[in-house]
């Protein structure tokens, strides 16, 4: 069942998470768990790999974490981080690029400003194309971090009461949280945001389609921090008030300090996208319930998951059911 | 108010009040080569209100695309002065080259020979029901 989970992977692209289905991201968390703790084994899992990073926009982390992680597997990595830096800035397009690109590697990672440039690439090659970010669109593999994050520290994805705070409406990484969650189901969500920036209907029409599903959506961090299983916190922007007095008025509810944090659950797990301004403050860091770190490295371990998957290398070693044992472990020490 | 019958043609019969002259531009029917009818805001039992074309000729009507700007509308085929037979368009689940994305954002906007595609999503219960997204940013089509 596992090889058939597997062997599905290879060769496909991700450009949204609805390219995986669910027991394909369930292999992903447990692939990634696994890598997490057997570094030198799959230190070579992908000996002789080419990862292009093709990155028509800067960004640290992610394109960082893409290539570690095919580092890490033992492959290689080419590629640009800039739009000037590639022939873009000729004219060229995304399509006529990837196609040359594709006769030098085993598998590409794009990030474009413009939305469905992932799609475009993956279209127009059979070489496996992962989405690292197409504008304010999707961003597949920044869910996967989150997802495992959740499923190290609780051992599911289910059965949770998950608070998203902040930005709501604007936040892509909210929105395809809360898609891929409902999914697994059985999640009450609670949608902390001021009223400007509430979750849009057609994702609210999303968890309303899942029976097993709820919401919420209060304007109060503190009603509810006690109530939380996970907290995802994400960025204000004073721009997206319509009034600078609504602003201040809002603007310190949705910061999280030690003093806020104090009503959470000892098992509350804390995440955020990265990177952070000021909606998390530095003291909480220390707190064991701070998950955000964390998050950053297993978007790496995901990254290696999904980059070893797709381009078809086997994990030496790798059994899930013995990961799964180890997953039940985590389960009955938060039952 | 009186509009003389058409003997060989099709009558697309329930056209939303007001959308007859887009469902014409979408079907790519020019009004100033074709010999047509257009009954604007008649009644009608079950909208309130309607559009009616009549058109005195043998058109080919793509039943997509009409089912996508008029989703109500039924195509009545006429021939010696008699309905011979009646069609629902029913909508289609993809279009390609139909609408274009107005989202300034879409990889369509820069990206040179790809194509315009939409595909179905449910709508809300307030939409009308019907909603098209662009495959490629999905943003909601503009109809």
């Amino acid at each position: 069942m596992s090889a058939q989970l597997s062997s599905s992977l290879v060769g496909k692209s991700v450009v949204t998470l609805d390219d995986l289905s669910v027991p394909q991201i369930d292999d992903l968390l447990l692939k990634a768990r696994y890598i997490d703790s057997h570094r030198r084994e799959v230190a070579h899992t992908c000996d002789g790999r080419v990862l292009a990073t093709l990155f028509y926009e800067p960004s640290t982390r992610t394109r960082l974490s893409f290539e570690t992680a095919m580092l890490r597997l033992g492959g290689q990595v080419i590629g640009f981080a800039g739009a000037n830096q590639s022939s873009a800035s000729k004219g060229e397009t995304i399509a006529d690029t990837l196609k040359t690109v594709s006769n030098y590697v085993d598998v590409v990672a794009m990030r474009h400003p413009k939305e469905g440039a992932a799609l475009v690439a993956s279209q127009a090659v059979d070489t496996p194309v992962i989405n690292a970010g197409d504008g304010g669109h999707m961003h597949p593999t920044q869910t996967l971090a989150d997802l495992a994050t959740i499923y190290n520290r609780f051992g599911r994805v289910h059965h949770l009461t998950v608070g998203l705070c902040g930005d709501l409406t604007f936040g892509r990484t909210v929105h395809s949280l809360i898609e891929t969650l409902c999914r697994f189901g059985d999640i009450t969500f609670v949608l902390i945001s001021p009223r400007e920036l509430r979750t849009p209907q057609y994702v609210l029409d999303r968890i309303n389609d899942t029976p097993s599903c709820s919401y919420v959506e209060v304007q109060d961090m503190t009603d509810v921090l006690g109530d939380l299983d996970v907290l995802y916190m994400t960025r204000v922007q004073q721009e997206r008030f319509f009034n600078e007095d609504d602003y201040l008025r809002l603007r310190d509810t949705y910061i999280l300090d030690r003093e806020k944090l104090a009503l959470g659950k000892d098992s509350l797990a804390v995440l955020h996208p990265l990177p952070r301004v000021n909606e998390i403050a530095f003291d909480v860091d220390e707190d064991p319930r701070a998950a955000y770190f964390e998050q950053v490295k297993n978007g790496m371990l995901m990254r290696m998951a999904l980059e070893s998957s797709v381009v078809g290398d086997e994990l030496p070693g790798y059994d899930p059911e013995v990961m799964e044992n180890d997953i039940q472990t985590i389960q009955e020490v938060h039952a | 108010m009186q509009v003389t019958s058409i003997t060989d043609g099709i009558i697309i019969d329930h056209v939303p009040a007001g959308r007859s002259l887009k469902v014409l531009d979408f079907l790519g029917i020019d009004p100033r080569k074709t010999r047509l009818a257009l009954i604007m805001n008649a009644q009608s039992p079950t909208f309130g209100t309607k559009d009616i074309i009549k058109i005195e000729s043998d058109v080919v009507v793509d039943l997509n695309i009409l089912a996508l700007v008029a989703p109500s509308a039924t195509v009545n085929v006429v021939r010696e002065g008699e309905i011979i037979s009646k069609e629902k368009p029913a909508l289609p689940l993809h279009v390609t080259n139909v609408i274009t994305c107005v989202n300034p954002r879409c990889v369509t906007s820069t990206e040179r020979g790809i194509k315009q595609q939409f595909h179905l999503v449910r709508g809300h219960e307030d939409a009308r029901g019907m909603q098209y997204r662009c495959d490629y940013c999905d943003e909601e089509a503009k109809l």
